[in-house]
């Protein structure tokens, strides 16, 4: 990991059958921030020429049976866990959220929306945590407008796992109002303890469900997601 | 050649919003003697490979692996040997 | 048996004739899919020779699939809208999905990337629960379908009307870019080339489905009910992306979608288009279903298929590209120079006939008569109507109104932001997508108004196309292209077929006077049950180009202090009206007269004003009138107005300045140092404008010869616009 900082980081960014937002994540990286980006196709089993792995959203394997159950078995992602185990930075993004959790490599399980209908709008997230190579140039507190789009970000995890994840200060993102309240309406989807985004315990894998790729240009009507992308580029662009 | 059936639901302290709407729906037609509805879903397939022990210890880690996610699925499944 | 598929007695004699002998099961079948209305438009094709089909941007693509414009240097947007609302009376969910599956293949198998869908909805009025049942699983199965594609949908129209309340209309339209040099053609050419089917396997799906649904009227016991198709997004998915690498390689000759009439259809029509004919085997085609007949295989309408046509020795480059995305590929004939098609089914012929002939329906033209309605619509005489004593409870109405109130229930199910291009979302005049590495910007509108057309079909369309433009032009784009949709009740009934005539007739001179070129369409007869039809209904999807992708322009208010001003000239136009219909119940009179130079002027002013920077917001009056428009734009704006209408209106009735639709009219604001330079350019393109007042405070307060005569807070407003719908629906 200390070879990211600093340097020119290398993304990679995933492709699995299925996969839509894969272009919109390589044109935020390429247009937007200037970082060198490549796909990566999902039968690829050699990860080793990047410093962060994107799973971009989407519907993988069209979510059949469950989103991303079938995904995680992709050739691709036994080397991304590996990636990730020597301290790989690995962003899962909506549907790469769902993949991370069925893969184990964040704690927790996706469910449907709790109002049953696909959601697509912008909301307002609240960074809770700085401590990560993802938010490290927010600030803690801040509110973002961000896009969601998703029918299953219903988050959930038991007991045990929701008190490890606040004892280590591991919830990154909360649906907030535009004032930065944990309200229920803010919560778009029922997602427990209004919950949008997490990391693992070592910190370098986070997954989250709003789209910072669909605000990084400001003509689309809000850039608060670039602040993900200085913050693991360490502010080059 | 067996024919397995398996059939994957919420655990129980997972809030079905699916199976509360369903409830709603069937209680507005007049169908108000069916209670705590929760919606699952029903997987059936041919199975081959062995003797029924065999199938079930495979159908069993089919369901683990794939079928059900453990954090929020419990699943119950028979084999009918054909 | 030729009854049972649909065809005529006159027409099976025809296909004895073409033929040359009695026609066997299997080519019966083909002719019946080919030539029924919705395959081969034996209706009416006649009257669509009168849409021109050149205009100011070149046209691109004529003939095929999907047409388009050239919108920058070597760049084309396709674009085309077709129906499903058969299907989607039968089973929504799926056969609006469908629908969506069904237009996109008609993009990419041109070779272009799909970037936008919009949907264009009618359904009878909400209060029946079948209304709301129908409209759920519509937008349910648009959702899952459009979602999964990751193709955004962008906008659409929401409209409820009792007349169609046996007969849901549900338009899709569909857009995609490609560079002009690279459009790829569904024309089979090269003897000895192979002939592959890609996709999903062959079931019996639809069989008689969208074709025998299209051509025929709901019966009592809807006997002509087959199996509905069924849609998987997911290998649509995997195919657009297969697709497009695979004429990459440059292996591929021709490519066409599977729509209706699925095998039947497009080895017929890319024969003919190419000259040539195909000899195919059908045994070899990947079927989900065991003992299918050749017929069978034939008038399937298996969804997610496609064929192509590739060159021969390259075809495993080709194959391996469909391989790698997990789909199948399988070489099942090859082109013949013979232009028959010849289809085996293990190795004996069970069709034999001529691409051309099969490819060329005969055409009718049927009888048309001016029904007795029309004649007492436009007699009627509104001058007699009470007129409201409170115009702020009128308007309130309004805005709970389902044709009017906000469609966010609809839209926020749809992903609208997916590939990062909308910079205009739904709930606007128009979209306006960016195209990425290019300066230029598209924008894009479905407009249809079924009430208008009914009373006036000739100036009803001619309205739909002047509302269309119109709410590109606010935007911030010029009108481009046009692709149609022709929704119908039986064209067999005279007093339909009028219908249809008088609003291809307007239309057709509406396009040619603002230099539009119609490039793609789709018609849908027999919307009609026992009960009643269809209010004539041809729906618009019109495509314009911003010269400056930033350089667009939204409908709310911006900033206090802000002057409003008109653009055009209110009369006092209330017959079909929305106000007409909810207020007086009543739905008659003569729609709003139209006065196409009228209209130009006041788009041109607009357009340049926007352009060079001086409009803060530009929204057009359509439905509800002034007193709407002013509404939505303080809603968008979060601000209130303060409104003063002309004086010049003085003589009209008060209704009809608050409500009225009188077309050609534009509500701009902009900064105070602006106004004049605005008012300049009005002058110069000969448009009328007024200043209306100013953008200030939170309620909108409209007042009339010193007199007061509406104030209603604008988070009032907003709650019952915003609100309308869910409530409505989710009852």
């Amino acid at each position: 990991m200390a070879t990211a900082i600093g340097s020119k980081l290398r993304f990679g960014v995933v492709i699995f059958p299925g996969s839509n937002c894969d272009t919109d994540a390589w044109h935020a990286l390429h247009d937007q921030m200037g970082a060198p980006v490549e796909y990566i196709w999902h039968q690829e089993t050699d990860v080793s020429g990047y410093d962060c792995i994107i799973l971009p959203g989407g519907f993988s394997y069209g979510d059949y049976l469950r989103t991303g159950a079938v995904a995680r078995f992709s050739p691709v992602m036994k080397a991304v866990a590996e990636f990730a185990e020597r301290g790989g930075l690995v962003l899962g993004i909506c549907n790469g959220f769902q993949i991370l959790c069925e893969a184990g490599m964040v704690p927790g399980a996706m469910m449907r929306n709790a109002g049953l209908k696909f959601v697509c709008k912008c909301v307002h997230i609240r960074v809770e945590t700085t401590d990560t190579p993802f938010t490290r140039a927010m600030k803690k507190g801040a509110v973002l407008r961000i896009p969601i789009a998703h029918g299953e970000g219903n988050y959930y995890c038991d007991e045990a796992t929701l008190t490890e994840l606040k004892r280590s200060d591991r919830i990154v993102f909360r649906y907030c109002t535009p004032g930065g309240e944990i309200t229920t309406e803010a919560n778009p989807n029922g997602a427990l303890d209004n919950i949008a985004g997490i990391c693992n315990a070592g910190r370098n894998v986070l997954g989250m469900m709003p789209h910072p790729e669909r605000s990084s240009d400001p003509i689309l009507g809000s850039a608060d997601g670039r602040l993900v992308w200085e913050s693991l580029i360490g502010g080059q662009s | 050649m067996a024919k397995a059936r398996v059939i994957i639901t919420l655990k129980k302290t997972i809030m079905d919003a699916q199976g509360q709407t369903i409830e709603n729906a069937l209680h507005n037609l007049g169908y108000r003697g069916a209670q705590n509805i929760r919606m699952g879903k029903y997987v059936e397939m041919d199975l081959n490979g062995g003797p029924k022990a065999e199938l079930e210890k495979q159908l069993d880690a089919m369901c683990r692996q794939l079928l059900a996610n453990p954090i929020i699925e419990d699943f119950t499944f028979e084999i009918e040997e054909g | 048996m030729w009854r049972e598929l649909g065809l005529s007695d006159s027409e099976f004699e025809r296909i004895v004739r073409t033929v040359g002998r009695e026609p066997t099961p299997t080519e019966l079948a083909m002719f019946s899919v080919e030539w029924s209305e919705h395959c081969g438009y034996p209706r009416s094709r006649p009257l669509l020779g009168l849409f021109p089909t050149e205009g100011k941007y070149a046209s691109r693509a004529q003939g095929e699939d999907a047409g388009g414009i050239e919108v920058a240097p070597n760049l084309t947007v396709l674009f085309k809208m077709e129906s499903h609302n058969h299907p989607s009376q039968v089973e929504p969910f799926q056969g609006a999905a469908t629908g969506v599956g069904g237009i996109i293949r008609d993009i990419f198998t041109m070779g272009a990337r799909p970037i936008a869908v919009l949907d264009s909805l009618r359904f009878g009025e909400l209060d029946q629960p079948r209304a709301r049942y129908l409209m759920k699983g519509v937008v349910n199965g648009i959702s899952f379908y459009g979602n999964c594609l990751g193709v955004p949908t962008v906008g659409g129209e929401l409209r409820f009307e009792d007349a169609y309340r046996g007969n849901c209309l549900v338009n899709v339209m569909a857009l995609g870019v490609v560079e002009s040099d690279k459009i790829a053609t569904s024309r089979a050419t090269g003897a000895g080339n192979p002939v592959i089917i890609v996709g999903n396997s062959t079931g019996r799906d639809g069989i008689g489905g969208a074709s025998i649904l299209a051509s025929h009227e709901f019966g009592e016991g809807e006997e002509k009910r087959p199996t509905v198709q069924i849609g998987d997004p997911f290998t649509e998915k995997c195919l657009i992306e297969a697709c497009l690498e695979a004429l990459k390689t440059g292996a591929v000759v021709g490519m066409k979608d599977m729509g209706a009439a699925g095998i039947t259809c497009t080895t017929c029509e890319m024969s003919a288009a190419g000259g040539h004919g195909m000899d195919v085997e059908l045994q070899k085609v990947p079927r989900r279903e065991p003992g299918m007949e050749p017929w069978e295989l034939m008038m399937s309408e298996s969804q997610e298929r496609m064929l192509l046509v590739a060159q021969k020795g390259r075809e495993d480059e080709v194959i391996g590209v469909f391989r790698k995305w997990g789909l199948n590929a399988v070489i099942f004939g090859q082109v013949t120079d013979d232009g028959v098609l010849r289809v085996r089914d293990n190795g004996e012929i069970v069709a034999e006939v001529d691409a051309q002939a099969l490819a060329s329906p005969p055409t009718y033209e049927l009888p048309w008569e001016e029904p007795a309605y029309y004649r007492e619509a436009q007699a009627a005489d509104l001058s007699t109507l009470p007129l409201p004593k409170d115009m702020a409870a009128v308007l309130r109405d309004l805005l709970a109104s389902p044709n009017i109130a906000s469609a966010e229930w609809v839209y926020q199910q749809y992903d609208h932001m997916v590939q990062t291009n909308t910079v205009v979302a739904p709930g606007g005049d128009a979209a306006v997508l960016q195209l990425k590495g290019y300066r230029q910007g598209i924008a894009v509108t479905t407009d249809g108004n079924g009430r208008y057309c009914y009373l006036d079909p000739y100036m009803g369309a001619q309205l739909v196309l002047a509302e269309a433009t119109r709410n590109l032009v606010c935007v911030g784009a010029e009108p481009a292209g046009v692709t149609d949709c022709l929704n119908f009740g039986n064209p067999e009934k005279p007093d339909r077929f009028w219908q249809f005539r008088r609003c291809v007739e307007g239309l057709a001179d509406a396009c040619r006077f603002f230099e539009l070129p119609v490039v793609s369409g789709n018609v849908s007869f027999y919307n009609e049950t026992s009960d009643a039809a269809v209010y004539p209904t041809p729906v618009l999807g019109v495509v314009g180009v911003l010269d400056d992708v930033r350089k667009h322009c939204t409908s709310g208010f911006k900033q206090a202090g802000d002057a409003i001003l008109l653009l055009g000239e209110t009369h006092e136009d209330l017959g079909g009206t929305e106000y007409l219909k909810r207020n007086h119940r009543m739905v008659t009179g003569r729609p709003p007269a139209l006065n196409l130079d009228a209209e130009k002027k006041v788009q041109a002013a607009c357009l340049e004003a926007i352009r060079v920077g001086l409009a803060a917001s530009a929204h057009d009056c359509s439905d509800g009138g002034l007193a709407v428009t002013l509404a939505e734009s303080c809603i968008y704006g979060g601000l209130g107005a303060e409104i003063t209408l002309p004086a010049s209106e003085s003589k009209l009735r008060l209704d009809a300045r608050l409500f009225g639709e009188s077309p050609s009219r534009i509500v701009l604001s902009a900064a105070p140092d602006k106004v004049k330079q605005i008012e300049a350019i009005a002058k110069k393109f000969d448009a009328p404008v007024t200043t209306l007042g100013k953008v200030g405070g939170d309620r909108v307060l409209i007042s009339a010869e010193g007199k007061q005569v509406a104030a209603i807070a604008v988070a009032e407003m907003e709650g019952i616009w915003r609100s309308a719908i869910r409530e409505l629906v989710e009852q």
